[in-house]
């Protein structure tokens, strides 16, 4: 069967990579637009924080035999810490001034993060096994469906829908969305605002490396891994819109599908399609799809 | 005041200081060899740090010294970034005297590197880089392409795996000048032997994930995935076209392999595969000797390009105390007058358009029951004589080879 | 932007006293046995960050993505000489040309956002057109543009000797560096300087800020194709390391730590960080990235106006007490 000349198996296969992708998108861009709401840095580490949450998990299994499952919580945490010290020690020492410090600033940090581990681990990436559960294929009749990567998909939106819930439905999620639009205000009500920023930081770097840890059985593990994921996801963001967190999950997910689908007709265009489209965005609605302009 | 523009400027002249890398001083009584390889990437296995020491071997195994000069080495890491190569051979050639330059993988490196050589003069010895370009095409009196090339390669597997019923091929191709030219090649060398290429499809140089490419592969329903790729690329893509099946339908062909690739995917994933090689280190008694050192040192056994290495050292230092000079022209001449008598090949012999010409052999990987020992991995399945493995005068475009 | 130096006025005896010393430096270079290619090299960068500084330190404006700018000046010089066969000076020029043409194209999108949105989009429009390099058959992807030839300047001066082209390339520098402190001494520069440091003024004062950002830009990415077509000249191939956001960084560094908004700073700037990369490139490998990495986050932390812009500081204290 042929959907406009492309065998179904190809265009489903496709399109479902990218939704795996688009989960990644989702999840990253998540992060990034909690930190840029509460913090206002545009918090380039981002792509190193998830690199460094792969490498958890692949140095846990390897010197110390910590499973996947473990993983999935360690290196969030573990990660989430380092967040939580780069806030303390470096962040905070640029809020109020202009933004592009942070920017620059966490640039530098995650050249210094890929930099170290190039130097421990080399280039050339390292492989991460499939968990046991996960692994093997259901064949579909359409397509053989690797089981972790139907994993990924149900994973990675289980977090996203999580933290939108926690965010836009708990009391913990008010008064971060209140310390954003004024942390004056919310100090003065007592509520304790650096330790609320510290702690987003931190947790936006779990979330990054959440990711990593999800992505290390399907793709190598090598200290670039992030970097050049980094700059699609500020594309995503931006063509989101910082406003709304479900609004990112939306555009990151529906990002991948795009790309999955550009690999079928024209594959070529592939790794700019993102790009494409939030120059088009930008033109039409520059304050993104989702988005509300401060 | 003063202190002030005296800070300033001593701050420009310091700046501008700190660009001097060496001392600009010419060799004269030095045999300086520059070794410009990927020293942490993707071929670091293959060639990489070993290779260097390979190189130091040679050195040793002669001395140290050639007619009383005395021999340095100098390595460098080109990142598989063609112009870090290119600027630290041109470095090297200006500021540090080097006298001939031994190139390690990647051909898009080597390409570079090669004109560099040229315009300087001096000596460019290939051992990594398989594109054919640099006899060919691009070929110089200066190049000299040692180990194997893209065309010996094709040459070698694809009729065989033709011949044993793979007749349908889709490629899978590194998007750099080896991969296209090993595509290139191999589709000559299939449609020559009766087969068919349906189509191919390029993933980017060290690329992290390879599904979409498969998938691409899979839904052409060719027989044959040729991997037109090598080192870390060649391993990652047939581990996922494992993990998604593909194996089941097609089989794959690993254009470009070598033993650390088998050795890290195991035999029960690469069993049965075809493969071309300038070297196996089982092949005589003369190569298991060097490989039981090389052994002793890395706890593994050499690939073939490390034994080039190794050869290809003491080939040109034998050449530099015939003439008793390092002058590159002088010493070009000779290797050309010269014959490859050691382990790693016999009877071989520079051509004019750079190709030093050897014996290839096609080999097939062993099965996990028929291997007895560690690191025994290859049948050697058959030998092309070097005039036939290699490019012929008819169908080469190198306008030093008429 | 608060931590821009204020240099539109002349700089002081002392800092043109030193800028003299420094040419003369510049001058003297291939006879005290500094080596011509890196400094050519070194004075490319030089040209492509003050480009930047001309963005960045003057206007207030962050491009993430500057190599992009550099590197289709690059590839468009290196094809044009070497397989439509264009002498030297016109495939410069022609590099320039494109250069500003992408500039211009991508300014035009990037102006719609502001502030770190700007350079967001600047970044990731910097990449679009580094994967299209990629793809591109003209430019050789992986391997690159190799074997462009310098040629012959205007048909006479032959530019295969690197000294010569030293000076060439000397010539072509100091004449940008004047032409920006033209630029920035001119009217237009002073509404640049007004639109960093309180846009929103700038505009109910009755300025097109958007056009006058976009001329900026333009200029500054036009600039910054000229180091790119000088590069390929001087090392005779354009690869993918010259569009990379590597690059972009780094070209950012340069600027900050010698001094954002300051005319010597960026030139400083441009020949530590080369030096640095070529001093221990052989000797650290992989980490010199985690000491380009340090030297930012310590720049960005503690010494955001850079060496010139902290001499600054310190001659006006001292002029104060």
């Amino acid at each position: 069967m042929d959907i406009f000349g492309i065998p179904i198996q190809a265009f489903l296969g496709q399109l479902l990579l990218g939704l795996v992708n688009g989960s990644f998108y989702a999840m990253l861009s998540l992060g990034l637009a909690v930190i840029f709401g509460l913090l206002g840095i545009v918090n380039f580490a981002h792509g190193a924080l998830y690199m460094m949450g792969a490498y958890v998990a692949f140095v846990g299994l390897d010197q110390f035999g910590i499973n996947y499952w473990f993983s999935l919580v360690l290196a969030p945490v573990t990660i989430g810490a380092v967040g939580v010290v780069i806030e303390r020690t470096l962040l905070k020492r640029l809020y109020g001034i202009d933004p592009i410090y942070g920017l620059l600033l966490t640039f530098g940090l995650a050249l210094i993060a890929e930099g170290l581990f190039r130097d421990h681990f080399g280039v050339s990436g390292q492989q991460y096994p499939v968990p046991e559960l996960l692994q093997g294929a259901t064949n579909l009749g359409f397509m053989v469906l690797p089981n972790y990567r139907a994993w990924v998909v149900f994973a990675s939106l289980a977090v996203c829908l999580g933290t939108w819930w926690i965010i836009e439905r708990t009391r913990l999620g008010a008064y971060l969305r209140a310390g954003t639009e004024n942390p004056a205000l919310v100090q003065a009500f007592g509520v304790n605002v650096p330790m609320m920023v510290m702690l987003t930081y931190g947790a936006g770097a779990g979330l990054a490396a959440l990711a990593g840890v999800l992505a290390a059985p399907v793709i190598q593990i090598t200290p670039l891994m992030g970097s050049n994921l980094i700059i699609v996801v500020f594309a995503v963001v931006v063509i989101g819109g910082m406003g709304s967190i479900l609004g990112s999950i939306l555009t990151g997910l529906a990002l991948g599908l795009i790309e999955g689908l550009t690999k079928v007709f024209y594959p070529e265009a592939s790794s700019i399609v993102v790009f494409v489209i939030m120059a088009i965005v930008l033109m039409i609605r520059p304050a993104g799809l989702f988005g509300k302009e401060k | 005041m003063k202190m002030k523009f005296l800070i300033t400027s001593s701050a420009f002249a310091a700046a501008a200081l700190m660009g001097q890398s060496a001392h600009a001083q010419m060799s004269g009584d030095v045999i300086r060899i520059g070794f410009i390889t990927d020293l942490s990437g993707l071929y670091a296995d293959i060639d990489g740090p070993a290779g260097a020491e390979a190189i130091r071997m040679a050195i040793a195994d002669l001395g140290g010294a050639v007619n009383g000069k005395k021999i340095e080495l100098l390595v460098a890491d080109h990142q598989n970034k063609a112009d870090v190569a290119a600027a630290k051979a041109r470095e090297w050639f200006d500021q540090q005297g080097l006298d001939v330059l031994i190139a390690g993988t990647n051909s898009g490196t080597a390409l570079a590197m090669a004109k560099v050589a040229a315009e300087k003069k001096k000596p460019f010895l290939a051992i990594g880089p398989g594109s054919s370009a640099l006899t060919n095409e691009q070929c110089s009196p200066y190049t000299v392409h040692y180990a194997y090339d893209t065309v010996a390669l094709a040459k070698g597997t694809a009729p065989a795996i033709v011949k044993s019923g793979g007749k349908s091929w889709y490629f899978l191709t590194a998007d750099y000048a080896f991969g296209t030219a090993l595509q290139n090649d191999a589709t000559t060398a299939v449609k020559a032997a009766g087969g068919t290429v349906v189509g191919s499809v390029r993933h980017p140089l060290s690329a992290s994930d390879f599904s979409s490419f498969l998938l691409q592969a899979q839904s052409s329903k060719a027989q044959i995935v040729g991997l037109a790729n090598a080192g870390g690329d060649t391993i990652n893509a047939i581990k996922a076209a494992n993990e998604f099946g593909l194996t089941k339908t097609m089989k794959l062909a690993g254009l470009l392999m070598f033993i650390n690739d088998v050795h890290s995917l195991g035999l029960k994933a690469t069993q049965g595969m075809y493969l071309t090689d300038s070297w196996y280190w089982n092949q005589s008694a003369e190569s298991r000797a060097w490989a039981k050192r090389f052994f002793e040192k890395f706890k593994r056994m050499p690939s073939s390009i490390q034994a080039a290495d190794y050869s290809v050292t003491q080939f040109y230092l034998n050449a530099v105390k015939a003439v008793n000079t390092d002058d590159g022209d002088k010493v070009m001449e000779q290797l050309r007058k010269s014959k490859v008598n050691d382990m790693y090949a016999k009877g071989g012999y520079v051509r004019a358009d750079g190709t030093m010409v050897h014996d290839m052999y096609l080999m097939q990987v062993k099965t996990p029951e028929t291997s007895t020992t560690p690191w025994d991995y290859y049948n050697v399945v058959a030998i092309t004589k070097g005039e036939d493995a290699f490019l012929t005068k008819s169908e080469s475009k190198c306008p030093l080879w008429k | 932007m608060a931590a821009a130096t204020d240099t539109s006025a002349v700089a002081s005896k002392g800092g043109q006293i030193a800028m003299w010393i420094g040419l003369a430096v510049l001058l003297a270079a291939p006879f005290i046995g500094l080596y011509p290619v890196f400094m050519m090299k070194a004075l490319c960068y030089a040209i492509f960050a003050c480009a930047f500084n001309l963005l960045l330190g003057y206007t207030g404006l962050l491009s993430f993505g500057h190599a992009a700018y550099l590197g289709a000046a690059a590839y468009a010089t290196g094809w044009l000489v070497r397989t439509a066969g264009l002498p030297p000076e016109l495939g410069v020029l022609a590099g320039t040309a494109c250069a500003a043409l992408c500039g211009l194209a991508i300014g035009l999108i990037a102006i719609r956002r502001q502030g770190i949105y700007f350079a967001m989009v600047t970044l990731a429009m910097a990449q679009m057109i580094y994967f299209v390099f990629l793809q591109a058959p003209f430019t050789g992807g992986e391997d690159g543009l190799q074997g462009v030839l310098r040629g012959k300047l205007f048909g006479l001066i032959p530019l295969a000797n690197d000294t010569v082209l030293y000076y060439v390339v000397l010539a072509v520098f100091v004449a940008v560096f004047l032409l920006i402190i033209r630029i920035v001494h001119s009217p237009y520069g002073q509404v640049l300087k007004a639109i960093r440091e309180n846009e929103p003024r700038a505009v109910s004062l009755g300025y097109d800020v958007d056009r006058y950002k976009l001329l900026a830009f333009v200029l500054s990415t036009a600039i910054a194709g000229l180091a790119g077509s000088l590069k390929t000249l001087v090392l005779g191939f354009a690869t993918l390391t010259d569009a990379h956001w590597s690059l972009s960084g780094e070209v950012v560094l340069m600027t900050l730590l010698g001094g954002m908004g300051t005319f010597a700073g960026p030139v400083i700037g441009a020949f530590t960080i080369i030096g640095l990369q070529d001093f221990l490139s052989d000797r650290v490998g992989a980490w010199i990235n985690v000491i380009i990495g340090v030297i930012f986050v310590v720049c960005v932390v503690a010494f955001r106006r850079g060496f010139v812009g902290e001499l600054i500081a310190w001659q006006k204290r001292r002029r104060a007490q």
